[in-house]
């Protein structure tokens, strides 16, 4: 029996993604909230997002651009990530949407005082709540489906000021807070992003928090130097146990290296072998800290190992090349990614085989 | 005679088919132990390094696998990982099969296999759809079953990467699997078919049959990380393209040229022995 008569026997149906996408959403309109003085205006469009249930509070839109993570809980909304400028209306949708998935699915607190003033019915009928805000956004680069949706995004949401936290500042208030390495704040700056981009608290050191839980847990950034860039953040959600990587590990590109601005293979590496170093299995090297990576599906560490190999990999035999002279049209010739280009390769692409290839000799080939 | 003897045939079958399980058509509960009167040594022992004869792979597994260096598997982020769904039948080790019944319908919602050195994978029976293709993978990935008479046939999604022989041959997770369960009084036989549109130039087919052992127990095999080489940390064994020193480690134990021993789907079919006799020199 031929190949071809088995794989036919595979109805259409299997082929295909089975199980609806958990949340489909589609944009609204027009958001309100783009009336703010300088907030670009987001037109509704018909691009869905794919929303996965990671843990606890913590999902993740798969479709806006890069990956995007979100903490939606009672405090309102977390990003790790803006997502493409051109999708910021959709990600804000589907945000809304698991909102309401979340309400429905919530029973309403019991009374347990006043029983003879408090009808608790009222507390079904009436227990609708607004969606809370987005409040932060937290950029893991300067990638433009990192920070594209950061002035819309912020336009949308607010940060709640007062007390020591400036509340005599007229705008304070104004947009949801962003967070970053400074070095996002110099990229945007030399781009000539609208100001409502920027980063509003920037780090510097090895790593920053948040001051206080967020939907019930802490937030950590943590500084990864030279990986894609400079300004690489990952960011761990220690109560849910999920990290959040940024554009040095993905599921369905080879990691997108920014040479001119500080990236670096071995940065890259480094990064991986650090999730590796945090993150604990549940079990035979699956599940426990999940991790969300740039692109494609969600992850584990036993997805990152396979990942941190290969890049190693290729990354030894370029400079093996290197040291026996090779030149890079050379090492190009030999293709040394061809045992994975079926996962990784994106051809049709702006970040191809080649243009990986290219930035791992360059990285390690010998300054002139 | 005639109009008595309708009735009662109608009556006999309605009989019959309410005798019928409304969901399985063949228990496949049990302890059941590999038969390996073919394959032993690949089974156990393992196939020689560089023999991919009859496997339907593509240049980029063959060259994955000419990269791989069996010390990877002392990494810490290896020792612990479990044969894949489309290997496990092609290794040494015993499933048992047990049932999830709901209680209240008395359907069978799943069927669980349990294999020693592996993780529980359940096979949903009860009509649930596949995840959306940005979930999470997993070892036994995700596999739903339905009834082909009273053949089982399995559908798996959501796998993750991992091997199809002990040899550093590759199978991607974007790899579907297709199992068919054909169950003959004490024997099961169990086709397993990988269709990989990343490593495979077709899709992958193995038999393998399995004996009833009632008093067979699997134990329990938690596994535990330890530092099994002193190395850098982020070291990962592997070699240099076109340079590993075993790659003809097979051609040379069976004095076959090494072309033949590199697989690809052609040295599927009969007609690849008269392109081995043409590759051998003097004839």
């Amino acid at each position: 029996m031929g190949g071809k008569d088995l794989e036919n026997r595979m109805t259409k149906q299997e082929l295909k993604p089975r199980r609806p996408k958990t949340v489909t959403c589609v944009s609204v309109g027009i958001l309100t909230a783009a009336a703010l003085a300088g907030a670009p205006r987001v037109e509704a469009q018909d691009d869905a997002i794919d929303v996965v249930r990671v843990r606890g509070p913590i999902y993740m839109l798969v479709g806006g651009g890069g990956n995007v993570a979100a903490s939606i809980g009672d405090d309102g909304v977390l990003l790790v990530d803006s997502g493409s400028a051109d999708m910021a209306g959709a990600v804000l949708a589907a945000i809304r949407e698991t909102q309401e998935l979340q309400l429905m699915g919530r029973d309403p607190d019991p009374l347990r005082w006043g029983a003879e003033g408090r009808l608790s019915v009222l507390a079904y009928r009436d227990g609708y709540q607004p969606p809370k805000p987005v409040r932060y956004i937290i950029n893991t680069s300067a990638a433009e489906d990192r920070v594209g949706g950061n002035a819309a995004i912020r336009a949308s949401g607010v940060t709640f000021v007062g007390g020591n936290v400036a509340g005599a500042i007229a705008d304070a208030g104004v947009g949801a807070s962003i967070y970053a390495r400074e070095e996002v704040l110099f990229r945007l700056v030399e781009r000539g992003e609208v100001d409502l981009a920027y980063p509003t608290d920037t780090y510097y050191g090895s790593s920053y928090k948040i001051s206080h839980h967020f939907n019930g847990e802490g937030v950590r950034m943590i500084h990864m130097p030279q990986a894609t860039s400079d300004a690489d953040t990952l960011v761990y959600f220690p109560r849910s146990d999920v990290i959040v990587t940024g554009d040095f590990f993905s599921q369905t590109t080879y990691p997108i290296i920014d040479l001119e601005h500080g990236g670096s293979i071995d940065g890259v590496i480094d990064a991986l072998n650090y999730v590796l170093e945090i993150a604990i299995p549940e079990f035979r090297t699956e599940g426990g800290t999940m991790v969300v990576p740039g692109r494609g599906r969600l992850s584990d560490s036993a997805d990152v190992g396979y990942y941190r190999d290969m890049v190693t990999i290729v990354r030894n035999n370029v400079q093996e090349m290197i040291d026996r002279g090779w030149s890079l049209e050379q090492v190009l010739a030999e293709r040394p990614t061809k045992a994975y280009d079926g996962l990784y390769a994106n051809e049709s692409g702006d970040w191809t085989a080649d243009d990986f290839v290219t930035a791992v000799y360059r990285s390690l080939e010998p300054a002139q | 005679m005639r109009v008595k003897t309708v009735p009662i045939i109608v009556a006999l079958v309605a009989a019959a088919l309410a005798a019928r399980p409304a969901a399985a058509q063949m228990d496949i509960s049990g302890q059941w132990a590999p038969v390996m009167d073919e394959d032993r040594d690949e089974r156990v022992s393992g196939p020689e390094l560089g023999e991919f004869m009859g496997m339907p792979i593509n240049d980029a597994a063959r060259a994955r696998a000419e990269l791989w260096d069996s010390s990877i598997q002392s990494l810490a982020e290896w020792q612990c990982r479990p044969h894949g769904v489309d290997y496990i039948t092609r290794g040494p080790s015993q499933p048992f099969i047990t049932p999830e019944i709901d209680p209240a319908s008395r359907n069978l919602i799943a069927y669980h296999f349990e294999w020693l050195r592996s993780v529980d994978r359940p096979i949903y029976m009860d009509g649930r759809p596949h995840p959306g293709p940005n979930e999470a993978h997993n070892w036994a990935g995700f596999s739903t079953g339905q009834w082909i008479g009273d053949v089982l046939r399995i559908h798996t999604t959501h796998l993750k990467e991992d091997y199809i022989r002990r040899n550093g041959l590759p199978r991607s997770d974007r790899a579907e699997v297709v199992e068919y369960l054909i169950r003959n009084e004490d024997v099961i036989t169990w086709t397993t078919i990988t269709y990989d549109p990343v490593y495979l130039e077709e899709p992958l087919i193995r038999t393998s049959e399995f004996q009833w052992r009632p008093n067979q127990q699997v134990p329990p095999y938690p596994c535990t990380v330890v530092t099994e080489v002193n190395r850098e940390p982020g070291f990962v064994p592997h070699y240099f393209p076109g340079e590993n020193p075993y790659a003809r480690e097979a051609a040379d134990v069976y004095n076959l040229p090494i072309e033949a021993t590199r697989g690809g789907a052609e040295t599927m079919y009969p007609e690849f022995k008269q392109r081995i006799q043409e590759l051998i020199p003097g004839r």
